[in-house]
């Protein structure tokens, strides 16, 4: 059902696609300036899923859309970020306009909401195939039926309205329009949040096999650790603009290591198995002026004098992790 | 792993004073029209069809069900916000729609509920005191004075587990989302419920959070000997908090049973289908489901027979002809099924 034309993406496992290093990004507000994300680093391999994991206001957005230059112009941001070696963020306009929706492309939060009511679905991917490369219609036409195929739409459907589409079509049209130019990268921002678990879980399925089938890296953006382990590879939990653990999806969620993401994975409810004493994590998250020292300090039932002082590096946990945490630094 | 005495049997031992239901829901239909085209042909949306459901007293009931599947209008047409097209509603062997007006005001005073998005049900204008008194003010059911008022919110802002004297006079805006949610729960027990209906209370929280709501809810109601009738999409919120689980579908309820029955010995293949689908349990049914029969599109025209038939991996004929009725297959769990899945068929979990 995958497309011919997009099978040519080869898998180069273990390269990065993506480098991104030291990060930071700030916001210029009438209130001040606030660091959304704060010296951030972490790599996309080819054909790799990262999942980018936080609550509200921890920065994950932020640090997704600066891969693609789509922050507001009151962002100020530093450092690096290479995709296949070339700095995006010292890039010229243009330069970056064509690397949009070519070679990376971006399935905005809400993107099912994001459909023109009054163009027929079909007609949308082809605009969105002609703009960036010049096929002829009938070529785009056929094009457009294999991604809906692939998103598992019959190619029947493309004349119809997005009204006439369900919630969970009107997603898969978005996936289907984010695939249209064979992206290397694809980042989705919370791609399944609207969406019923029977169609989440379909979803989710969907994609991890387009990942798979046409080697396409992907970064997933979501808050919702049980939508993350059914897809990425491995995973960077994000606390008050920092990343605060990155590991494989097997030590982050089944073994983690700082104890914020320890207490994300155990305050929630499962639907299985043994009832478990959860952990709720008091407070709330901060959002904008970030505490001192570590920043999960003030709800951290370990923390210690240290904590409230220094802020702790990554460092190697004894999982298959980098965790900031000084209990790990300090070999506990 | 610690284990832990399982928090619905916690909420069964102190629960059920009489054996009277609270809440009787008989042969509930709520249809609402809905104008189709330019020409004017009408349609009727099937939002409840045909529900009988009762709630113990002192129970949790979890209401399950995807979006559209007529959840949130069975709540709204248990407070009156709804107007039943047929049917019944008893509150205590009231009537709900026969009542009288100083019966409408104590029935109002006894029901409450609380919706999703706090930043939406709570006056942006109205501080956490205003929000608070203002339905006991309505009510008639506290002094005038100012300083026996701020008592009155003090009182209830630190059983939500709110700090009064740095919250009391702050604006939604002010607060931060679990805190809005919590102004809320303390307005709608401010006049002293016994029934409380919650649409997804927690579902716009922050995950670091959300527990600390369940939670509550949980203590308010040991507390408060309050029932609730639990709305979630979320089964393993519904399976925390609930002593029950009703699974709707398509406006009809195809499954109700003890949690843990219901969890472990579905009957029902939707049920199934939705246990498989919860994120990072891997199994079978949700592969042999076709994918492209869209659901919530046509509310207007269910399917015949069973309304699950058209995605069932066990549909036979009959499913499409005749409606299966909701019987009771083992103690206390019911399910609408023709072909139930019988134990150890279906569901294998890890």
């Amino acid at each position: 059902m995958i497309p011919q034309t997009l099978l040519n993406a080869t898998v180069r496992a273990e390269s990065p696609l993506v480098e991104v290093k030291h990060l930071s990004v700030t916001y210029r507000t009438r209130a001040g300036y606030s660091k959304a994300v704060d010296d951030i680093s972490f790599t996309i391999n080819k054909g790799e899923a990262l999942g980018l994991a936080g609550e509200s206001g921890c920065g994950k957005t932020t640090a997704a859309l600066s891969i693609i230059r789509l922050l507001s112009s009151n962002a100020h941001t530093e450092g690096e970020i290479l995709f296949n070696g070339k700095n995006i963020l010292s890039m010229n306009q243009a330069a970056v306009r064509d690397l949009r929706w070519k070679q990376i492309s971006l399935i905005p939060q809400g993107s099912m909401n994001s459909l023109d009511p009054v163009i027929p679905i079909g007609n949308q991917i082809i605009e969105a195939i002609v703009t960036h490369k010049r096929i002829p219609k009938k070529q785009a036409w056929e094009l457009t039926n294999e991604l809906l195929s692939s998103v598992a739409i019959h190619p029947s459907r493309a004349k119809n309205y997005p009204h006439e589409f369900s919630g969970g079509m009107k997603q898969r049209a978005t996936i289907a329009m984010a695939l249209a130019l064979n992206p290397l990268l694809v980042i989705a921002d919370e791609p399944t949040t609207a969406l019923d678990v029977v169609v989440q879980k379909q979803l989710l399925a969907l994609l991890k096999g387009l990942q798979r089938k046409m080697g396409i890296s992907f970064l997933f953006i979501t808050h919702d650790l049980s939508v993350i382990s059914e897809i990425a590879d491995r995973i960077a939990i994000m606390y008050a603009g920092k990343i605060v653990e990155i590991g494989t999806k097997e030590a982050v969620l089944r073994r983690p290591s700082h104890p914020y993401a320890e207490a994300l994975v155990n305050s929630v409810p499962r639907v299985f198995g043994e009832r478990r004493i959860l952990d709720s994590i008091p407070g709330n998250p901060p959002s904008g002026i970030w505490p001192s020292g570590c920043r999960f300090h003030p709800r951290c039932k370990y923390a210690f004098d240290l904590c409230k002082e220094k802020e702790p590096e990554l460092t190697k946990s004894k999982t298959d992790a980098q965790a900031a945490c000084h209990l790990i630094s300090q070999g506990n | 792993m610690t284990q832990t005495k399982p928090i619905s049997q916690q909420s069964e031992e102190q629960t059920i004073d009489s054996q009277r239901p609270i809440l009787e829901i008989r042969n509930l239909k709520v249809y609402f029209q809905k104008r189709r085209n330019i020409i004017g042909r009408r349609q009727v949306i099937h939002a409840v069809d045909d529900v009988t459901l009762s709630i113990a007293s002192g129970e949790i009931l979890s209401l399950v069900g995807e979006s559209g599947s007529g959840k949130s209008t069975l709540a709204r047409a248990i407070v009156k916000l709804n107007q039943p097209t047929s049917g019944e509603i008893l509150y205590r062997d009231q009537n709900i729609s026969k009542l009288g007006r100083e019966e409408t005001k104590r029935f109002r005073r006894r029901v409450q509920m609380i919706f999703q998005d706090p930043y939406e049900s709570l006056n942006p204008h109205s501080t956490a005191f205003e929000a608070i008194i203002e339905p006991p003010i309505i009510h008639g059911l506290v002094p005038s004075s100012k300083r026996e008022r701020v008592g009155v919110v003090d009182r209830s802002l630190k059983m939500v587990g709110l700090d009064p004297e740095s919250r009391r006079d702050r604006y939604p805006h002010q607060l931060s989302g679990g805190e809005r949610q919590r102004v809320a729960i303390a307005r709608a027990l401010s006049l002293e419920p016994d029934l409380l209906i919650a649409d997804e209370p927690v579902s716009m929280l922050d995950v670091s959070i959300r527990l600390g709501v369940l939670r509550l809810l949980q203590t308010l109601k040991d507390q408060m000997k309050l029932t609730y009738l639990f709305i979630t999409h979320d089964l393993g919120v519904a399976r925390y908090i609930g002593t029950r689980i009703a699974v709707m579908y398509f406006g009809k309820i195809i499954e109700i049973a003890p949690t843990d029955e219901l969890i472990n010995h579905p009957f029902h293949h939707y049920t199934s289908l939705l246990l498989s689908s919860v994120p990072g349990t891997d199994m079978q049914q949700a592969a042999t489901t076709k994918i492209d029969v869209e659901y919530a599109s046509n509310l207007a025209d269910p399917p015949s027979g069973c309304r699950f038939h058209t995605r069932c991996p066990a549909a036979k004929e009959k499913c499409s002809i005749d409606e299966p009725k909701l019987v009771e297959l083992r103690n206390g769990h019911f399910a609408a099924c023709h072909y139930p899945l019988m134990a150890g068929q279906g569901l294998e979990v890890n």
